[in-house]
């Protein structure tokens, strides 16, 4: 990817009108800030602290490639304790007190949500790096996470070729799995389908013993699974329990990726289905090479999964913008970010949209024993990222000037 | 699955749902009836038992395996219950707000030594081989009804507790003690009953029984440094309609909740059903504002 | 105490306030503007658990409902005319509910703030304490209170946003929220609101309702016996405590700019307990400091270690319960006492016990 980008950068005209009007740029430092922005605690540090070490990652390969236009990055780490006040709180004091040039950050669509107002009210730059349910279109944010046209709705496609034609959706209450849900139903009946079910549980919620007396009522061809974190755990133990096999009512998930799989116990989830747009599993150069260098700086046990690469490659496509517009300006970088062209990552070949989303391509996989998926699909090109999903929400678009 | 099976079905989940409230709300209703106290850690002595199971499973293997962390978690959990009670509840005694606040710090910091301690992802207690699977009923009105071993193995463990505790409440030295205590303390006190013994002993036999419905539920969920908190506020839930420490009283309580919400979330989700709980709370003591059970007294408290 | 130091006290508190914007960065300020809001709050609190012994774990409950009724009367005003909440339309509403419309005016907007928290902390308390239920009982049910207010708010997306709650608002009252005067006035709004609560309570404590509030929490049978209604106060003075909790909601969440239920919840409204205890529970000054204190202290412990924020809590907690259950006001009678011990040692050596006594007496 390096050398990609690098090409990128021989190839861009340093932009010194954007350098002039750089909010940030003490001439006689050659170090420049970034803000870190994820839950350290709460409940969503388990996730979110490993998307935080690979941006770590990037900036210090970054770094030891001699920094961004002769700077040295130097990351500003704050915690969002899970909590989407004290995210909208930290983001404005890495802004207003550290005088970050950008952010890397979030991963609940709550707490972007908090941020956003903050990232537009002082015209700053946010990198999100994890799927969420699209329906927003900020100027001040970068998308990198898969839109529901990158990961649900092609999930959904591959289940429709596979005959399976009657889907029960199941969830966590909260925005991502409703919103999802939604768009899921219009997809499935406008195609021929049916919906069997919709349920959802509280954030957390363990008892599934009503829930699973619906599934068995209503004799589904596949389970759409958007539950979060530990209720996924519940979730399974007690359809084992209650004797529904894999084989039976396949499940395919929405949030279970490598990291899950495994603190999970693969035994467990073993057979069932996720769509990502990244796999550990994914046999390719830049692949190996990225986690090669994440075991070797954060132990030969770490696990990867989608989320992480996420936030790993928005580092280098930062540094790539920033190169490209000559400046650390965040409307000059976001602006430039749109127009590097395709970069081969270890996801793949990737370009950020007009609409500050990614191009991206999409897999199902099924989990194996040891806790990795078997690739069984993946889309014939990048798909171009749709904030507003047509059928559901018609007339919408995102523009960004 | 024919409507008859539907209903069993559902009858049966509100049964098993009820049983792990009323571990879990036992030992609440014990020390709340006995000492006036409610400790806000007692979630935690839930996720204690899960994670001795936890680790005793990892250590034991065998089908012998999990009753061992049945008995360890229940020991593990009643000695971090008698510890609590010697260094903080104790000096708190006839402050009972007080001790509802010193006991939630003591959860908060629990929760975060097992975040330290195991991460915060949760732990897994696999089933052990003689309770994987499920009675199937194929044939009949109830065809397609099935009952997971673990869920009546929760049940069955549940009545064998509160058996065991009725019986040793009723039928032993100690028991009588408690008895004694329980009604007036100060006479239990003048004629030599060390009323210090029996609060400890009672709090700590009440975290122990915690514990058990930790490890019990260790088999449906996993364990994870928040596992208390889902259930916690459901036990007093259940204290609150049961009665002033009456277990018979806590016992209905418990099977009352469990049956409410599996009958409500089979036509709403399961949020609404715990809002309706609430509601259900609220307009309950309008009419017994002591609860299912109560003892009859003159005197006078100032709960 | 000299009898004219404590006012000075809270007069010098009051002028330091008013004054931050000249020594306090942008951002500091901003924190010390929602502390402030927050502090309203826990003057509230103080007046139901300090005063009249009720603790209350749903503080959150109130505080939230202020919060919403004024963030959902900020959203309408943000829309084109013809256009709804965006995350309605994801939701798969077709048209903005009329109970939302309702607060499009923003006279009904501010009254909503004032009104709808006040009326259900008022509902609820009456509910109970009619019924003798009180102690331990209320607070646990306001406690699952918390829990399924939170649970409903993150289940009724379509009507509350859900888990994500509701952000992005740009104007208050043709203001921008983002514009530097606006935070400044916003900021001193703020300041004026606490003052004016203080002066409340401080006022109420004087009347013969803050008298009859302090013998409940000290015997209620024996009130009850001299022929008062304790039911009737503790449900006014918890009413009292919704309101200003309405308030410190609707505050917090300009100067915050969003409100969601992971705010409102069990959590949160526990946190708004351990400031009061801390500042000592029935000392008006003391929950405003001891609001500030511990919301500076998460801020800064949660950025230099995150993983520390709850076991400090937690320590706080019962430090603070077991060893200091006046938090810090009492700490200056606490002194006292210690020093009255010490005097009284050195005394008993060499003096004689009549002598003692009368010394003492003075």
């Amino acid at each position: 990817m390096n050398r990609l980008l690098q090409g990128a950068m021989k190839a861009a005209v340093p932009c010194l009108c954007g350098l002039l009007i750089s909010p940030a740029s003490p001439a006689q430092d050659n170090t420049v800030k970034v803000g870190v922005l994820h839950s350290l605690s709460g409940t969503m540090a388990i996730s979110e602290v490993t998307v935080k070490n690979a941006t770590l990652l990037a900036i210090d390969q970054i770094n030891a490639q001699g920094g961004v236009l002769g700077r040295k990055i130097v990351p500003v780490v704050e915690d969002g304790a899970s909590d989407p006040a004290i995210f909208s709180q930290k983001a404005q004091k890495l802004i207003q007190e550290d005088k970050v040039v950008t952010v890397f950050g979030g991963w609940t669509s709550a707490s972007r949500k908090a941020m956003l107002p903050v990232f537009e009210r002082f015209h700053s730059l946010l990198w999100y790096p994890v799927q969420f349910e699209g329906n927003e279109c900020s100027a001040d944010i970068m998308y990198s996470g898969a839109q529901p046209n990158q990961q649900i709705l092609p999930a959904l496609d591959w289940a429709f070729e596979k005959g399976k034609k009657r889907i029960f959706l199941l969830g966590s209450d909260y925005v991502f799995p409703r919103t999802a849900n939604l768009i899921l139903k219009k997809h499935i009946l406008h195609d021929g389908g049916t919906v069997a079910g919709e349920e959802y549980v509280p954030l957390g919620g363990t008892d599934f013993s009503s829930i699973i007396t619906k599934i068995r009522v209503a004799k589904p061809d596949i389970i759409f699974n958007t539950l979060n974190g530990d209720s996924n755990v519940s979730f399974f133990k007690q359809m084992a329990a209650a004797g529904i096999t894999e084989s039976q009512i396949p499940v395919m998930s929405f949030s279970i990726a490598e990291q899950e799989a495994k603190a999970m116990g693969p035994s467990l989830v073993n057979g069932s289905y996720a769509a990502w747009n990244y796999f550990e599993s994914l046999n390719d150069p830049m692949n190996k090479q990225f986690i090669a260098a994440y075991r070797k700086k954060y132990g030969q046990d770490s696990v990867i999964d989608d989320p992480m690469v996420h936030g790993y490659i928005d580092v280098y496509i930062w540094a790539a913008a920033v190169k490209k517009a000559g400046s650390f300006d965040p409307q000059s970088v976001r602006k430039a970010a749109t127009e590097l062209g395709w970069t081969g990552t270890a996801m793949g070949p990737i370009q950020f949209a007009d609409n500050q989303s990614l191009y991206q391509t999409a897999y199902v996989g099924q989990l194996q024993p040891d806790g990795q998926f078997n690739i069984l699909w993946k889309s014939k090109e990048p798909l171009r990222p749709e904030p507003y999903d047509a059928l559901a929400f018609p007339g919408r678009s995102c523009v960004i000037r | 699955m024919g409507h008859l099976a539907v209903l069993t079905g559902q009858l049966f989940n509100g049964i098993s749902v009820g049983s792990i409230l009323l571990l879990t709300a036992l030992g609440l209703a014990l020390s709340f009836g006995l000492m006036n106290v409610i400790n806000m850690a007692h979630g935690e002595m839930l996720m204690v038992g899960g994670y001795v199971a936890y680790l005793t499973c990892r250590f034991v293997h065998g089908p012998a395996g999990f009753l061992l962390a049945l008995l360890f978690s229940f020991l593990g959990a009643a000695v971090l219950g008698g510890v609590l009670e010697v260094t903080v509840i104790r000096w708190l005694y006839g402050r009972p707000l007080d001790t509802l606040l010193a006991t939630w710090g003591v959860s908060l910091i629990l929760q975060q030594g097992a975040r330290s301690l195991f991460g915060a992802i949760g732990v897994d207690v696999v089933a052990p081989h003689w309770l994987s699977g499920s009675v199937a009923i194929n044939h009949g009105v109830l065809a397609g009804l099935t009952l997971p071993y673990v869920r009546i193995f929760i049940i069955l463990l549940t009545i064998v507790t509160f058996a065991l505790l009725l019986l040793f409440i009723a039928r032993t030295r100690w028991g009588l003690f408690l008895r004694a205590v329980h009604q007036d303390r100060e006479m239990a006190q003048a004629l030599g009953v060390n009323t210090k013994w029996v609060d400890l002993l009672v709090f700590a036999a009440g975290t122990g029984v915690a514990g058990l419905a930790g490890a019990a539920l260790a088999l449906i969920a996993p364990v994870t440094p928040t596992v208390g908190q889902s259930y916690v506020v459901y036990a007093f839930l259940v204290v609150i309609v049961g009665g002033l420490g009456s277990l018979l009283g806590t016992a209905l309580a418990a099977l009352l909740v469990g049956l409410f919400s599996s009958t409500v979330q089979m036509f709403t989700g399961v949020s609404l059903s715990d809002v309706f709980l609430l509601v259900l709370v609220i307009v309950f003591i309008q009419f017994r504002p002591r609860g299912i059970i109560f003892q009859r007294s003159r005197v006078m408290k100032e709960a | 105490m000299k009898k004219w130091l404590r006012p000075a006290l809270d007069l010098a508190l009051l002028a330091a306030l008013v004054a931050a914007p000249l020594y306090l960065s942008a951002y500091h300020l901003s924190l010390l503007g929602r502390f402030l809001a927050m502090a309203i709050l826990s003057l509230g609190l103080c007046l139901v658990w300090g005063w009249s012994g009720v603790l209350s774990l749903g503080q959150g409950v109130f505080w939230g409902l202020g919060a919403y009724v004024l963030v959902m009367h900020l959203k309408l005003v943000g829309l084109q005319p013809g256009d709804m909440p965006d995350f309605m339309l994801w939701s798969g509403l077709d048209h903005t509910p009329g109970w939302w419309t309702l607060f499009r005016h923003p006279a009904v907007a501010l009254a909503g703030v004032l009104i709808v928290p006040t009326v259900a902390a008022a509902g609820l308390a009456w509910l109970v304490f009619n019924r003798r239920v009180g102690g331990i009982y209320f607070a646990l049910i306001t406690q699952a209170l918390a829990l399924a207010f939170a649970t409903l708010l993150i289940s009724e997306q379509a009507y509350t946003g859900g888990f994500n709650g509701l952000t992005d608002f740009t104007t208050v009252l043709g203001h921008y929220i983002v514009d530097p005067s606006f935070q400044r006035a916003l900021y001193w709004i703020t300041v004026g609101a606490l003052a004016a609560a203080f002066l409340f309570c401080r006022w109420m404590g004087k009347t013969n309702f803050g008298k009859v509030l302090l013998a409940i929490r000290d015997g209620e049978s024996r009130i009850r016996f001299l022929g008062y209604n304790p039911a009737g106060y503790k449900t006014i003075a918890f009413a009292i405590g919704g309101a200003f909790a309405g308030i410190s909601g609707a505050l917090y969440v300009l100067h915050v700019g969003v409100i969601s239920p992971a705010m409102v919840g069990v959590m949160p409204s526990i946190e708004m307990v351990v400031a009061v205890a801390v500042g000592g529970r029935s000392s008006f000054t003391g929950v405003i400091l001891g609001t500030l204190l511990v919301n500076f202290g998460k801020d800064w412990i949660s950025s230099a270690m995150p993983e520390m924020w709850q076991l400090s809590i937690g320590l706080l907690f019962i430090l603070v319960v077991t060893l200091l259950p006046k938090g810090l006001a009492g700490i200056p009678e606490l002194g006292r006492q210690i020093t009255e011990r010490i005097r009284r040692r050195t005394a008993r050596r060499g003096v004689e016990p009549e002598v003692l006594a009368i010394t003492q007496k003075n």
